[in-house]
């Protein structure tokens, strides 16, 4: 399969410098539609485009499993093919013809092939886990999922999973370090920015900015190595020396790991949206007599509002996917309660849990991966959304 | 008093406090981004402090015994005194050694050989499982100057390795290398390719809107869910190997699209009007236009988005894990569909080991994928500054 279509690529690059040179040689001396070159992609598309057609779709069959396109007609019938191609493509070269017209929409259609691609990935990712997932709420019933307190998929057997897959704790857990990351990077992130924006100068910022931007660029493997090692006993000393008792999983460590992690997409965006907000408005409030931080509580932040609002919700969704910092920071037991310093698992550290154990690939606890996926999807999803529609609804009106 | 003087004290004081208000607010605004400072300088000092000291590696001077003995049973290569300290991963590979060089056959050389990771452990004064009649053995060593701490070399030379003390980064790097190679010929040329379209092409329709939607959409999809992707489709579906490299560069490719889409559209749409409107002038079609004129305007812009991209795809663990690229790989890789591991997924895994001396080889690997990722948005950063046109 590789070697054919090396080889067919190499012909094709031969032959086309020999049709170039063939179309130039004829064209010097009478007047041709397009410019040598486009005659050569011409015959050079009508080359491959044939054979690759044919490969595309014996492939398709292939994958779908209705019918097994043996090599023993394949690679005789891609000759065959090619030849013609060829064929067809050298005898249609003539000045009238325009090559020029025909090559760009061949470019044309696939551009919008590449660009429709995004498109199957989104498909491909919702197709994939829905699919998968509808497998899951065959086992276990949608209401269960939602409404259960126990997650407990280790022990489910393939009869008995009453009770077993009710998600509450394992969102609870979720939902919890991510309000503990948002209340450590919100406030510093928008004051931050606000520094930055308002009050540091140039050089200050200039600095600033891409320095805090390196936070936003360690990997996150990275963030949950140093959570494990070194903020989880530091928490727990502390909790210690004020007399109250932190498992070393406790959900304050990723949740303030998280939280510095989230610092600079907050304060970027908001430093984009608080300097957008125009100059006039800042001088007008300053001219009534108003101090700095007067204009700014009351003038600008409002102002910048939908923008600092959408930016938080980003990392909102941000703190709700994040993996790696969980993993090995927060614990593998569904927990619910309300003490941050107790462990608690996350919905991506049981989907992470649940596809690397050596499970078959169509047992529950598999396949519970696939429903928590689902809800982590929508979920970002409908953040995403929202924050557009925040951008869109409040922007225009200091404008 | 009149009541002008009271009036004007009044004021005083409401100024003072607005004036106080003023201070503490831009107080506040200073201690956070000294806070977001000082969590940055933390976390490199803490990392750099755990990692430096997996740079140097205990060895002891010992005789080591070629002969038919000790190729039979290669603990007998060296005195039996040395055996709870020498690695006894590197007495293992003697054997294959004398069979490459049988010119060392029946000598005893003096040599230095790699300690094990609890004499490493030991030397640096970190915790270790050393029995005391071992530290005063090693004590004795160092006076006679027959253990040193030297450069670690096996950490750059070495795949993956049970004891801690041969451990090294080789095969994740290679298996990074393999990654993004995959990711790059996939993502780079489809991310252009419909950054080119909806910027030159698209007609404002149903379609252009949708698929703009849901490249922003993909953008801010988690990245595990891109891992669910890779499982289900490339791997059950379309029978890709799993754990290869192939895998883990198509799925960091899909991850890293809408990034070089973005970049590559913000590049296009800096390129003036004029320049387009001067080659249709000259009768350039709109592909030549773009091919000729716009596209190279735009490529500094292009790779900057590219190279970042591919930073982030560098260090992306989470969906790579779903597909399998955490396994026990001490062998480099040799092609794109053998099982691989990469960088990030090497620290996981020996960030969860329990030996102790793992810890500092895991501070090291990300000490080496930080200066990694740090060069590439450097290179990014100098390319759009060095490239960079004004208009």
């Amino acid at each position: 399969m590789v070697n054919s279509i090396l080889i067919l690529s190499l012909m094709s690059v031969i032959s086309g410098f020999f049709i170039l040179q063939h179309v130039k040689k004829k064209s010097l001396n009478s007047r041709w539609h397009s410019l040598p070159a486009y005659y050569a992609w011409f015959a050079v598309l009508w080359m491959v485009v044939p054979a690759l057609c044919l490969f595309f779709f014996s492939s398709v069959l292939h994958l779908l499993h209705l019918y097994d396109v043996g090599a023993s007609f394949l690679i005789p019938s891609t000759i065959l093919l090619t030849l013609w191609g060829t064929w067809r493509g050298l005898k249609q070269i003539n000045p009238e013809l325009k090559a020029r017209e025909s090559v760009e929409k061949v470019i044309r259609v696939s551009l919008v092939l590449a660009a429709s691609i995004s498109i199957l990935t989104t498909i491909g990712i919702v197709l994939a886990i829905i699919f998968e997932a509808m497998q899951f709420f065959h086992i276990v019933s949608v209401w269960e999922f939602i409404t259960g307190t126990h997650w407990a998929p280790d022990d489910a057997t393939d009869g008995n999973t009453q009770g077993m897959f009710g998600s509450i704790p394992v969102f609870a857990g979720t939902f919890m370090i991510t309000i503990i990351a948002m209340c450590v990077a919100v406030p510093i992130g928008i004051l931050s920015a606000v520094y930055m924006s308002e009050y540091a100068s140039e050089k200050v910022r200039n600095t600033a900015k891409p320095a805090l931007e390196i936070l936003a660029g360690v990997p996150t493997v990275v963030y949950g190595f140093f959570a494990a090692i070194t903020v989880s006993p530091l928490v727990v000393k502390f909790a210690d020396a004020v007399g109250l008792h932190a498992d070393y999983t406790n959900a304050l460590t990723p949740g303030i790991v998280m939280g510095i992690m989230i610092i600079p997409f907050i304060s970027s965006l908001s430093d984009d949206v608080i300097r957008a907000v125009p100059r006039s408005l800042r001088d007008a409030s300053l001219a009534l007599g108003t101090t700095m931080s007067e204009t700014i509580v009351r003038i600008v932040l409002p102002a910048a509002l939908p923008g600092i609002i959408a930016a938080c919700l980003l990392g909102i969704s941000r703190a709700l996917g994040e993996t790696m910092i969980v993993v090995m920071a927060a614990g593998l037991r569904p927990n619910l309660t309300w003490n941050p310093l107790e462990g608690m698992t996350t919905v991506t550290v049981r989907i992470v849990d649940a596809l690397t154990g050596d499970q078959a690939f169509d047992s529950p606890e598999t396949l519970s991966a696939f429903g928590l996926g689902l809800v982590l999807l929508i979920i970002t999803l409908m953040l995403n959304v929202l924050s557009i529609y925040v951008i869109r609804r409040f922007r225009s009106q200091y404008e | 008093m009149s009541k002008q003087v009271l009036a004007n004290m009044k004021t005083n004081k409401r100024l003072r406090k607005r004036y106080r208000k003023e201070k503490l607010f831009k107080g506040s605004a200073i201690f956070a981004l000294s806070l977001a400072a000082a969590f940055l300088v933390f976390f490199f000092y803490n990392i750099i402090n755990q990692g430096y000291s997996a740079l140097v590696q205990a060895q002891i001077l010992v005789d080591v015994q070629y002969n038919e003995a000790s190729h039979k049973s290669y603990r007998k290569a060296i005195d039996k005194s040395y055996r709870k300290i020498v690695s006894r991963g590197w007495l293992r590979t003697l054997p294959i050694y004398m069979e490459d060089h049988p010119e060392v056959m029946n000598t005893v050389r003096n040599e230095w050989v790699v300690a094990t990771a609890d004499v490493d452990q030991y030397l640096k004064g970190k915790s270790n499982r050393l029995k005391d009649k071992q530290k005063r053995q090693i004590d004795k060593l160092q006076e006679e100057g027959k253990v040193k701490l030297s450069f670690n070399s096996n950490f750059f030379t070495n795949g993956d390795s049970k004891m801690a003390e041969l451990a090294g980064i080789k095969s994740a790097l290679v298996g990074s290398i393999y990654v993004l190679i995959v990711t790059l010929l996939v993502a780079l040329p489809i991310g252009v390719m419909t950054a080119i379209y909806l910027e030159e092409f698209a007609p404002d329709n149903r379609l252009t809107q949708v698929i703009e939607v849901n490249i922003n959409n993909l953008a801010a999809i988690p990245s595990i869910l891109f891992g669910l992707l890779g499982l289900a489709i490339f791997i059950n579906f379309f029978g890709v190997p799993r754990s290869s490299a192939l895998v883990g560069g198509l799925t960091l490719a899909l991850m890293t699209l809408p990034v070089i889409i973005i970049t590559t559209r913000a590049a296009l749409r800096a390129v003036p009007h004029t320049i387009r409107e001067a080659a249709y002038g000259l009768g350039a079609s709109k592909w030549q236009t773009v091919w000729h004129h716009t596209l190279p305007l735009a490529l500094p812009g292009i790779l900057t988005g590219s190279i970042i991209g591919l930073a982030q795809a560098m260090g992306e663990t989470a969906p790579l894990l779903i597909i399998g690229m955490m396994a026990y790989i001490p062998d480099t890789p040799t092609g794109f569909t053998e099982v691989a591991t990469v960088l990030p997924a090497q620290i996981f895994t020996w960030a969860g080991e329990s030996i102790r001396a793992y810890e500092e080889r895991t501070a090291a690997a990300i000490l080496v994928l930080l200066s990694l990722l740090l060069s590439m948005n450097s290179l990014a950063v100098w390319l759009r500054k060095r490239f960079e046109t004004r208009w």
